[in-house]
């Protein structure tokens, strides 16, 4: 059924998002349908409202308060525009969690993407077997997130760690990865990279949906393996790319577990793996600044805003679609 | 593509391809063995004595020991089982507010003709980017507030967005599913009498399955593998999940507890494997398709 044709994933996600179909007809409301259609929406419309608007203009409105949750609503204090001033100019953690986050989302999501572009083009053959490697490397995606598997992550790359065990094979001598601040936030990136297993699986239904007739037409002009790379596979790979990279993008600057068990929600080893989102933790719920990490909130969200707004600008660039429509 | 390597066309050098393949072969066989490398540690971790952790490099143990499994079930004052039990009932709790919640609004979005349904739509799909850090120190203050957080029942705050449909992921794909069944189902319903209640009931909701199927085993792995919120929400002991619990090791720092604290990791990774290797099909289609993460 529906699940099961994968069309263009990029059409489904963050892009122009088509309504539901209203090809029938001119719109009309069937009598009685818009009672019942608003009955059905009721849990998400009150959701909505609920869970999801009156906590952002809550937020909103903190942000320019000194509230800590600890003193009473009426001694809540409008501190105007303090709390981003501070964030901009007088707090070097703020600055120092915005290179980290930075930092790791311009390392980790490439490499993570070239991994998963890299092995989906070995497994794009049909041939016995492979759906279970196809499953294996999915696996890592699932557990990815989990707190289990930061607490493994963080030991395997510790002194007495597996990895350094490894690196013992071939006579290096390792060191203690996780409390080098030099070394800690890369550790988590190779964990990142790791957990390619989603995007390739994105990158698998991708390479399907490109017509076998344009190699041919590529391998009839005399074009080698590597052209037809770059010259068929590449642009008519470049939508479900740019689903990826905006995806993978978001959700690097989330990370948030890893970092937490890492440094057991410092940020440390010297604020090194401070994650963004570790730090708006610690603002508000150590440090109980709620007021201060509600700006800290929304300078994330209109960032992420800001950074998706140019991915979607700059895309018409490269993005490709082969339908001819060009957005 | 995928027809032509099969039977490939041109058969004048097989040699060379026979090669080719077995040089993919053994590509694909070392990234599994880079995948699986830290899974495996961790299991031969967990029956590894104190010892042998620091000593022996090796994957596997020379001598089994299971009783990091005992120890790190009764390493705290309360037992890793009731934990295992808090994370269960979140988890399935979760399953049932995410279906019942998220296939409502989806039939209302895909189905049914009511005034601003697009405008709540577009708001539906700008949902999906938000973050939930963005809204965790408000929701925090919200249900503080209504008495919610540590309150008689410290899993409301966790359960009540889950049914109110606001893994806007998961209604996103419902609308998805149901703009795929044909319409003329609705029309037929419709003759014999039935209004938007009796179509949701004897057609779309028979029909859902596969993608309520996909909603409920997605949302119970990333519920059991979630953080952030329990770790905000949950302050007693008591009430803790597996996540959190599992974080009481790192904050006893004492390295004598490494042996427990990865038995206790394996195990709170056992029902996501078990729904991997049960679903392993299920999972990776659902992704592709939808574009969901793990």
């Amino acid at each position: 059924m529906a699940l099961t044709t994968a069309p263009d994933p990029t059409r489904r996600g963050t892009g122009s998002v088509r309504p539901p179909a209203t090809r029938r007809g001119t719109g009309r409301i069937r009598h009685g349908e818009g009672l019942a259609g608003y009955i059905f929406l009721s849990p998400w419309l009150i959701g909505l409202m609920g869970i999801t608007a009156l906590p952002m203009l809550l937020s909103l409105y903190l942000s320019f308060t000194n509230y800590d949750i600890l003193t009473p609503w009426s001694e809540v204090e409008w501190v105007g525009l303090a709390n981003y001033e501070r964030m901009f100019t007088a707090d070097p953690s703020w600055w120092h969690s915005v290179r980290v986050t930075l930092r790791f989302a311009l390392i980790a999501v490439p490499l993570k993407l070239a991994a998963a572009l890299g092995v989906a083009l070995l497994l794009n053959r049909a041939w016995r077997g492979v759906g279970l490697f196809r499953g294996l490397f999915y696996l890592p995606s699932l557990l990815g997130g989990s707190v289990a598997l930061a607490i493994v992550w963080v030991n395997m790359f510790n002194r007495e760690g597996a990895f350094n065990s490894f690196l013992a094979l071939f006579g290096i001598e390792g060191k203690p990865w996780v409390n080098d601040p030099d070394w800690a936030l890369e550790t988590l990136m190779v964990l990142a990279i790791w957990q390619f297993g989603a995007p390739m699986v994105i990158f698998l239904a991708g390479l399907k949906q490109v017509p076998t007739e344009l190699y041919e037409a590529a391998a009839v002009d005399g074009a080698g393996k590597f052209r037809q790379f770059v010259s068929v596979t590449l642009p008519m790979l470049s939508p479900v790319i740019f689903f990826n990279l905006v995806l993978e993008t978001i959700n690097g600057f989330q990370g948030f577990t890893a970092a937490f068990v890492l440094s057991n929600g410092t940020g440390g080893p010297i604020d090194s793996t401070l994650m963004y989102t570790l730090n708006l933790y610690i603002a508000g719920f150590t440090d109980l600044e709620m007021g201060y990490a509600s700006a800290m909130a929304w300078v994330f969200l209109i960032a992420i805003a800001l950074i998706t707004v140019v991915f979607f600008s700059t895309g018409r660039f490269w993005v490709h679609y082969s339908d001819g429509e060009d957005r | 593509m995928v027809a032509s390597t099969v039977a490939p066309p041109v058969a004048a050098r097989p040699q060379r391809s026979r090669s080719r393949s077995w040089l993919r072969l053994i590509i694909l066989l070392a990234i599994v063995a880079v995948v699986l490398y830290p899974l495996i540690w961790m299991i031969g971790t967990s029956v590894k004595s104190q010892q042998e952790i620091v000593s022996n490099i090796g994957l596997l143990p020379e001598r089994f020991t299971p009783g990091n499994y005992t120890d790190g079930w009764s390493n705290f004052d309360v037992s890793f089982g009731r934990f295992f039990l808090n994370s269960a009932m979140v988890s399935l709790l979760t399953v049932v507010g995410n279906a019942v919640s998220c296939l409502l609004a989806a039939y209302a979005f895909a189905r049914l003709r009511f005034r601003l349904r697009r405008l709540w739509f577009a708001v539906m799909i700008g949902t999906l980017l938000l973050p939930a850090h963005v809204l965790i120190v408000p929701q925090y203050i919200l249900f503080r507030t209504l008495g919610l957080v540590g309150g008689d029942w410290p899993y409301l705050p966790l359960l009540i967005p889950q049914f109110l449909a606001t893994e806007a992921f998961f209604v996103f794909l419902m609308v998805q599913f149901m703009r795929g069944i044909p319409r003329e189902l609705d029309e037929a319903a419709r003759i014999d009498g039935a209004g938007a209640f009796g179509i949701f009931r004897h057609v779309i909701l028979p029909l859902s399955r596969p993608a309520l199927v996909t909603t409920a085993i997605f949302s119970f792995i990333w519920t059991w593998n979630e953080f952030f919120r329990q770790l905000v929400f949950l302050s007693e002991l008591s009430d803790y999940t597996v996540p959190v619990a599992l974080t009481l090791f790192i904050d006893s720092t004492s390295q004598s507890a490494i042996g427990p604290m990865f038995a206790m990791a394996v195990l709170s990774l056992l029902p996501v494997f078990v729904f991997f290797v049960a679903f392993q099909r299920m999972l990776v289609e659902g992704i592709n398709t939808s574009g969901i993460k793990g």
